[in-house]
């Protein structure tokens, strides 16, 4: 799996954040996401894809 | 393509029907999923509409919800430009109007038909009158903004037009913002805040007129001039956004298949815990006025997060009512609603429940009248909680309170709280 992120899209809800904490944060100053692992292990797969679906301004893109 | 293959049509194809539609095969529908969308467009993302793409800061090509590598990996019978004319929940039929009438049988169906604008009466067809739903009302909106020194009257003082309000003012117009409630959004804010809202807007350069109703516009040649207020005061504009609120679009699920199988149209497509309207159809996304059974009450929430959200609960649940043994129980969609709204240089943010509220308390945590926190509830508890300005990692903690809501004594305590933590 291959995470990639669109700063400029994400509008700073932090859903990613919820559903897979260990791959997603955001940034202090403006809550824009900062991917922690852009490749993470089978065991967060289910979460990242969820938070893929879910992120409100599609600024999540994953590759398998 | 072996037509023996059992079908899912999922009808609308943006946020929420994107979602079901990725939700269905990503949870491992083998059968057709057949989306169908009545724009010409790829499933595009709507909140940066009256953002983004109106300040001219985006091409609309980047509202695109997937790329479309992304859209053949899901394997869809997609049929954009399409309109679902009317579905029979009895004998699972969905009949398209694309090229021609189409019937479709289908195994199940997500209705995530969102909603359509409400207008005023004798406004259609007025040139200068604009709307803003679709990518397309947007660019026209857009075209004439890139003009200077444009006079815009925008009708309806929700989140849609006080975010429109902020754009063409950032751009330099001059923007009267209209309506019946005596703050922006104060029916989702409450006075205090919306009273703040209001203060920002003002500040900024827009023209309030609070409290008022449109009661028509004003043309000549058949162009609007402008919109003549209740009080009869003319507000002058080179042109008119209409933000007055929407209507669920569920016209093609009304009939008497619908009527026998006791579907419930009366406000939006009402939907049980599971999100389902009838066996084997589910709502999902603005049109779905679902029973959420942690709050105990039917809920329409037409906010984009709500959209993702339950066009995969929707999914989910539609496979394991088909194959139970496959997909397993469904599950009671109970989310903690979540929206956000950027006005200037202020973002808003709220989860739970706001609107409607009998109780609000309003915190200043640190001082800026700018940046508020409240709660948000019914007499006895806080179910909903906004921040204005708060950083990410405070803001985050607001769900919590949402999500288990407290006792009013104990509510502040927890804002106070989760703020400071």
């Amino acid at each position: 799996m291959q995470i990639t992120i669109d700063e400029a899209k994400c509008c700073g809800a932090g859903q990613c954040v919820l559903v897979a904490p260990e791959v997603f944060d955001q940034r202090d100053e403006d809550g824009i996401v900062v991917l922690l692992n852009a490749s993470p292990d089978a065991a967060q797969h289910a979460a990242v894809r969820e938070a893929a679906t879910i992120c409100p301004a599609a600024a999540i893109q994953v590759r398998e | 393509m072996s037509a023996a293959r059992p079908r899912i049509a999922v009808v609308g194809a943006a946020a929420a029907g994107l979602a079901a539609a990725e939700g269905l095969r990503r949870l491992g529908w083998d059968g057709v999923i057949t989306l169908v969308g009545d724009e010409p467009r790829l499933p595009y993302d709507r909140p940066p509409l009256s953002k983004q793409v109106l300040s001219g800061a985006w091409e609309p090509e980047r509202t695109a919800l997937r790329d479309s590598a992304q859209l053949s990996g899901l394997e869809l019978d997609l049929r954009l430009g399409t309109r679902a004319t009317a579905y029979d929940p009895l004998e699972r039929t969905l009949t398209l109007d694309g090229d021609g009438p189409t019937v479709l049988r289908c195994a199940g169906v997500v209705a995530a038909t969102g909603v359509t604008p409400r207008t005023l009466p004798g406004a259609d067809g007025i040139e200068g009158v604009h709307v803003l739903r679709t990518l397309d009302d947007a660019l026209v909106l857009r075209r004439r903004l890139a003009v200077p020194g444009r006079r815009l009257a925008v009708v309806g003082s929700g989140v849609l037009g006080a975010e429109a309000a902020a754009v063409a003012r950032a751009l330099g117009h001059d923007v009267a913002l209209v309506g019946t409630q005596n703050t922006p959004m104060e029916r989702v804010l409450g006075a205090e805040v919306g009273g703040l809202l209001a203060e920002v807007h003002r500040a900024h350069g827009v023209t309030l007129h609070t409290g008022q109703a449109v009661t028509g516009v004003r043309t000549e040649s058949g162009r609007a001039t402008g919109v003549v207020l209740a009080d009869g005061t003319t507000v002058e504009a080179d042109d008119v956004l209409l933000a007055v609120g929407s209507v669920p679009a569920v016209g093609w699920l009304r009939g008497p298949g619908a009527e026998a199988a006791g579907v419930d149209l009366s406000d939006g497509l009402g939907c049980d815990e599971f999100c389902a309207a009838a066996p084997g159809l589910y709502g999902a996304g603005d049109v779905a006025r679902w029973y959420h059974p942690v709050l105990r009450r039917h809920l329409r929430i037409e906010h984009r997060m709500n959209a993702s959200e339950q066009g995969l609960a929707a999914a989910r649940n539609l496979l394991a009512e088909l194959e139970p043994e496959r997909f397993g129980e469904r599950r009671p969609f109970a989310p903690v609603p979540y929206f956000w709204s950027d006005q200037y240089d202020l973002k808003l943010q709220a989860y739970g429940v706001l609107a409607g509220a009998e109780r609000i308390e309003v915190l200043h945590l640190d001082k800026d009248p700018l940046r508020p926190a409240a709660l948000y509830g019914t007499a006895d508890h806080a179910v909903g909680a906004l921040a204005i300005g708060l950083p990410p990692r405070q803001a985050r903690s607001l769900r919590a309170l949402a999500a288990t809501p407290s006792t009013w004594p104990e509510a502040p305590a927890r804002l106070t709280v989760a703020v400071d933590a």
